[in-house]
């Protein structure tokens, strides 16, 4: 127990071991946002239902706004802030720049984040198993076309390195 | 939305958990993806949380002609058990139903099945599958049939001091198949209506949800599918409740998706004689 009601929680964020104090009531994507200044990732409907808060906990896609932070001693997260290596685009971001993916670019970490989850399980997905990968992310913007081609490039890209 | 201020353990021990559920205004968290909602809405505002997670509760494995599954296995867990565990079809259709991959890679079994949500789509299938819910409190262990679990919307035979552990299923037997087809809200991805069904030589288990104050076993659409008689007069003895007002549609679309898990389930059973 450290200042009061705050914790001690020892995790390690975009490949960094990082110590969070954080109350236990903390949502993972306010510890993100507010403590780590990692503020890629978006607090989107706050209620599980838009993805936008969307991170990787231990290579699996999770929201962020519904999990406590001091749950996550030991976890291995991943914003979006990790995914470029080198200065360097994820070719999952390369792929949503280039396919339109995206408009407003709110709900863009929390799809990308859902993708690689997505192309870790099933590294060349049709249309459908798209749809359903990314079923807990929403969009108000692009109608979802440029999302499937930018995933379908994404999926490509890294089967097939240029 | 942020949830009241808490105390928060993560004991080590089911002794521990079990003791630490002592305090009326102590809660028990598994996956936390029912619990955190409410957290938030300040629907629910335990003085302190009992962390699950370290209790060696996820996992499954076959012991004694019967597949254990620890309540803390997520559905995504279930999901990706290999071809050397059998999951009955009816638990792994529920199982890939229920919300998003998210969602699956968070909620849990146990977490699931306490939260007592009238619209569990999971339930149907453990309610099918003829499953035994394993409860531990501070006195012993008792077990209770997965049908004689739900006793009103959010509402179980859980008491503060227990926690359910652990769903023994049954094996599918040979002959035998099952299915779970449901009618989701497409804005929640809640069944409106969800039927699992099992064939099997002796009979028919159906477990519907989303219809009524909790998930239950439809003995008499059981009854119907047994005897070959109509199955939509047998719904009709079903107590439907419609949040929306509208019980007729819910049973029609009740009708629906029994007829298609039925359909699904002899398929499945015929691959399996």
């Amino acid at each position: 127990m450290v200042d009061g009601n705050r914790r001690a929680v020892t995790l390690r964020v975009n490949g960094e071991q990082t110590m969070l104090l954080v109350e236990p009531r903390t949502l993972l994507v306010h510890a993100l946002r507010d403590e780590l200044e990692l503020t890629g990732t978006k607090v989107g409907c706050d209620t599980s239902q838009c993805g936008a808060c969307t991170v990787l906990v231990d290579g699996k896609a999770f929201k962020s706004c519904t999990l406590l932070a001091v749950r996550l001693e030991g976890a291995d997260v991943t914003t979006i802030e990790g995914l470029a290596q080198d200065g360097s685009l994820h070719p999952i971001q390369e792929a949503f720049a280039e396919h339109h993916g995206l408009q407003c670019g709110f709900c863009t970490p929390g799809m990308i984040m859902a993708t690689v989850d997505l192309l870790a399980r099933d590294p060349d997905p049709g249309d459908e198993e798209i749809r359903r990968g990314l079923a807990g992310n929403l969009c108000r913007c692009t109608g979802y076309q440029g999302i499937l081609a930018s995933v379908r490039a994404a999926a490509l890209a890294i089967r097939e390195p240029a | 939305m942020i949830p009241a201020a808490l105390e928060y353990v993560r004991p080590g021990s089911l002794a521990e958990a079990l003791a630490e559920l002592a305090d009326p205004d102590a809660k028990a968290i598994a996956g936390g993806h029912s619990l955190v909602p409410m957290l938030k809405l300040r629907l629910a505002r335990p003085s302190r949380l009992v962390d699950l997670g370290s209790l060696g509760l996820r996992g499954a494995a076959v012991t004694g002609g019967a597949l254990r599954i620890g309540a803390l296995t997520t559905y995504d867990d279930l999901l990706l058990l290999g071809p050397e565990t059998p999951v009955p079809d009816a638990l792994r259709d529920c199982a890939a139903a229920v919300g998003d991959v998210q969602i699956r890679n968070a909620g849990t079994l146990g977490g699931g099945l306490a939260h007592g949500d009238p619209a569990s789509d999971f339930a149907a299938g453990v309610i099918a599958t003829g499953a035994t819910l394993v409860i531990c409190s501070p006195s012993g262990t008792r077990e209770v049939a997965a049908d004689q679990f739900f006793l009103g919307p959010f509402t179980t035979v859980l008491e503060q001091q227990e926690l359910l552990t652990e769903l023994v299923v049954p094996l599918p037997a040979a002959g035998e198949g099952s299915a779970y087809v449901a009618f989701e809200d497409p804005a929640s991805g809640y069944p409106l209506a969800g039927a699992a069904v099992r064939v099997h030589p002796g009979g028919f288990v159906v477990g519907l949800t989303g219809l009524a104050a909790h998930p239950l076993r439809a003995r008499s659409v059981e009854e119907a599918m047994a005897t070959g008689s109509d199955l939509d007069a047998a719904l009709d003895r079903v107590p439907v409740l419609a949040d929306d007002g509208d019980v007729d549609y819910r049973r029609r679309l009740a009708a629906v998706v029994v007829k298609r898990a039925l359909a699904a389930a002899r398929a499945r059973a015929e691959t399996r004689a």
